[in-house]
């Protein structure tokens, strides 16, 4: 089919390949000239970039270009910029008290902000994403706090934990009273008691009554002689609506006898009081501080 | 007719460039470059005056200035992005109400609706920008290059001193012109006098610049290189006119009822005893018209009817003594009444059948009136315009200054308090939409036992609390309200959260839901 002379096709006067495929024939139009143009621009621009931006792979490492640009070096920088932007609020928290910060409205705004997101990363495991809290996990939308939900004592709990290892942390013990202290009937009767005391109705009203002086004997020292608790000691109020570790005769009795204990990690030490202090701010901005 | 045709009028020897339809076949045209001759007459002036005036209100507009108080923009015209208002003169707009937007877009619909049915494509002949622009190039173009011959001669003629100078000057100038119009339309979006100290000291955002620049580009690109093409291949609009024409509207148009058959010499046709038309075939329509067609091959997607073609030939008429408006503005129905009388012999067309011998034409041919502008199609537009003009007139002048928005939060949506209530949270947003602060009261409806606190505003409690709100800004809330565990009904309850400012009577409701479900524990 291909030789020296030229084929012209005769109806569009233009040149074929030559190329033949059951009669038909294929045209051999030139590029369009934009569409030329357009690639011997994008091959000046590859020449230029290879030049100014790192391009060519090496045995260790790679060209660097004559701008010394890199995608970690762009982020480091704008992180730098983000540090910086927030240097000057962040240095207000840092030298400000928890109520001073949810005094001023700029402090404010930024420490919920960024408490919130914190807490999303570091709290949502247990608390879960809206601080809702789960069984043993307490919700921190309420108005029930455990070791107390004034901003100081809030603050206090996120920085040193609950039953952490760090020196100035939560501590409390339930003793665990199916353990040779009480015997499974003044158990029973116990629970009944304290499932009273929050208003619910006992499953064996004798044993709720017997239970009053089991009460009184072994769990009013903390707990104290109404069920209302005692925050210093991380007592929880039994007088309420809001079970930890689930609200029933049952679940009341399942406690006494052998007592779950949570445990939060202290938060100071790995994220610096400024983090702390925005991680209370969130939890006061969901409005169950008192 | 005394002298001969020739020695009155220039023949221009000239082609048609588009011929659209004629050209079948071909997908792919290659541009060829019209040299569009000057042109006076009635039409030209208008567009001249069309031209002044819309350019005018493109560079004037952002300069106007308007006292809207200390804490708003006081320029008329505003389109504030950061701020997220529209300011035209004394209404402003918030995102919220772009529907007003919407309805000025509809009503500019409609309204291309009414012209297009009435006089055919006036907004491409006239005031589209492309139009203007080109216009305007054009006319600069003809003043450093002279009229059409000497353009065409500057363009065959090798490069020399004299040609690169008077193609740079064009050029520049056309860039002048692009700059100003990329120019001129940042200022829409902000403070003009201070933009405009920026853009010259260089302090301007860099959006700015490159607004201006790629608003020069496609400036001088459409309206200097392009032109007709963009009419021609890139503009939907020429294909969706066909849809509102009819048989009504008034199109440029070529009565070759009377100018048919053209007869380069009358004179001789005379002596020889054949019918004459009034087209002498001196080309004067095609040598003028910007889009390179031939309005004698009848109506044609090609037409912007700029109506330079009729200056054209009304001068041509007016030197030959004859009748003007060989071309005219007229609608088919009457055109095909003059058709029909002028090829009534039935041998094709005999323009001695619409013409008196001692000139001017028999009664039977109609001319432009203008019942048909008053038809129902223009009326039911006229009505469609109004209705929305008017109903937006309403809801701006009646709209009301205090909104709210109610978002409810929903990780959790419900939390149960140690007294056993249970708590609901809300994000609140109330929209202060006058210039003034003002005190708003936020109250709960039809809640029993319900109980509301701000946060932030913890001290106030109750089921009413007082809201301070900031001239001209969205106030953002986060309210929680809790119902006593006497008066809770499980799931879910509907209740109003209501904002009032009572010195003015204002009051927006909000329909919200309190929720009992989802609760851990």
């Amino acid at each position: 089919m291909s030789n020296n002379k030229r084929d012209l096709d005769h109806i569009s006067g233009v040149e074929t390949t030559g190329h033949e495929w059951d009669g038909i024939k294929e045209l051999d139009n030139p590029m369009p000239r934009w569409w030329l143009w357009t690639l011997y621009a994008t091959i000046v621009f590859a020449i230029g970039y290879t030049i100014v931006y790192p391009a060519f792979p090496g045995l260790t490492t790679n060209s660097k270009g004559l701008w010394g640009w890199s995608s970690r070096g762009d982020i480091e920088q704008t992180m730098a910029g983000v540090a910086e932007g927030r240097k000057g609020v962040e240095d207000k928290i840092a030298a400000a008290d928890i109520a001073a910060v949810m005094a001023d409205p700029e402090m404010k705004a930024f420490a919920v902000s960024a408490g919130g997101s914190t807490f999303k990363v570091r709290c949502a495991a247990c608390h879960g994403s809206g601080a809702q809290g789960a069984v043993g996990f307490p919700n921190l939308n309420d108005d029930d706090w455990v070791w107390g939900g004034k901003p100081d004592q809030i603050v206090a709990t996120i920085a040193h934990g609950v039953r952490a290892v760090d020196g100035a942390t939560r501590q409390s013990q339930m003793p665990a009273f199916g353990a040779g202290v009480l015997k499974p009937e003044q158990i029973a009767q116990v629970a009944n008691y304290a499932w009273t005391l929050s208003g619910g109705k006992a499953e064996d009203e004798a044993a709720a009554k017997a239970g009053q002086q089991v009460f009184a004997d072994n769990c009013a020292a903390c707990h104290g002689d109404q069920g209302q608790g005692n925050q210093d000691m991380g007592a929880p109020k039994l007088a309420d609506q809001i079970w930890l570790y689930k609200g029933s005769v049952a679940d009341i009795a399942a406690q006494v006898n052998n007592p779950k204990h949570g445990v939060m990690p202290a938060w100071e030490p790995q994220l610096g009081p400024v983090k702390v202090k925005e991680l209370a701010a969130y939890v006061i901005s969901l409005g169950g501080s008192k | 007719m005394s002298e001969g045709t020739h020695t009155i009028i220039d023949r221009s020897d000239v082609a048609a460039v588009n011929t659209g339809a004629k050209s079948k076949g071909e997908l792919y045209v290659k541009k060829e470059k019209i040299y569009p001759k000057n042109v006076s007459g009635i039409y030209r002036r208008l567009k001249w005056i069309i031209m002044a005036i819309t350019l005018g209100i493109y560079y004037i507009t952002p300069w106007i200035r308007w006292d809207r108080g200390p804490i708003a923009p006081h320029q008329a015209v505003l389109l504030d992005m950061a701020h997220r208002r529209f300011y035209f003169f004394f209404i402003e707009i918030w995102p919220q109400e772009l529907y007003f937007v919407a309805g000025l877009l509809v009503m500019a619909g409609v309204g291309l609706f009414l012209v297009t049915s009435v006089v055919g494509r006036a907004w491409c002949g006239y005031s589209c920008p492309q139009t203007v622009w080109t216009d305007l190039f054009i006319a600069v173009e003809a003043f450093f290059e002279g009229d059409r011959n000497a353009r065409m001669k500057l363009e065959a003629a090798p490069y020399g001193l004299r040609k690169l100078a008077i193609r740079f000057a064009k050029h520049l100038t056309w860039l002048l012109i692009a700059v100003a119009t990329g120019g001129a339309w940042i200022f829409y979006f902000a403070d003009a006098p201070t933009l405009l100290k920026e853009l010259l000291t260089g302090q301007a955002a860099f959006i700015a610049y490159g607004t201006i620049a790629v608003l020069t580009f496609t400036t001088y690109v459409l309206g200097g290189l392009m032109r007709e093409q963009v009419c021609i291949y890139m503009c939907p609009w020429p294909r969706i006119q066909a849809a509102m024409l009819d048989e009504d509207s008034l199109v440029v148009t070529y009565n070759d009822w009377r100018g048919e058959p053209r007869s380069r010499g009358t004179k001789k046709s005379k002596a020889e005893g054949l019918v004459a038309g009034d087209c002498v075939d001196c080309n004067a329509c095609v040598a003028v018209c910007p889009t390179g067609i031939d309005i004698r091959d009848g109506q044609q997607m090609e037409c912007i009817t700029c109506a330079l073609c009729i200056d054209a030939c009304d001068s041509i008429m007016e030197k030959l003594d004859r009748p003007k408006r060989l071309i005219e503005y007229t609608t088919l129905r009457d055109y095909n009444h003059n058709m029909a009388l002028a090829t009534a012999g039935g041998n094709g067309i005999n323009p001695l059948l619409v013409r008196m011998p001692q000139g001017g034409f028999v009664d039977g041919v109609k001319h432009f009136n203008w019942h048909t502008v008053f038809r129902p199609r223009t009326f039911i537009y006229m009505g469609m315009w109004s209705l929305i003009g008017l109903g937006m007139l309403i809801a701006l002048l009646t709209r009301d200054h205090l909104r709210i928005n109610v978002l409810h939060d929903r990780n959790p949506i419900a939390v149960k308090l140690s007294d056993g209530s249970m708590r609901n949270g809300y994000t609140v947003k109330l929209l202060n939409m006058q210039p003034d602060g003002r005190s708003v009261t936020l109250s709960i409806e039809d809640l029993p036992g319900s109980e509301m606190t701000v946060a932030g505003m913890e001290d106030k409690k109750g089921r009413s609390v007082e809201i301070p709100l900031e001239p001209d800004k969205l106030a953002n809330l986060h309210v929680f309200v809790s119902v006593s565990p006497q008066l809770l009904k499980p799931g879910k309850s509907q209740f109003k959260i209501v904002a009032s400012d009572f010195r003015v009577g204002s009051t927006a409701v909000y329909d919200a839901t309190f929720d009992t479900e989802g609760v851990s524990q």
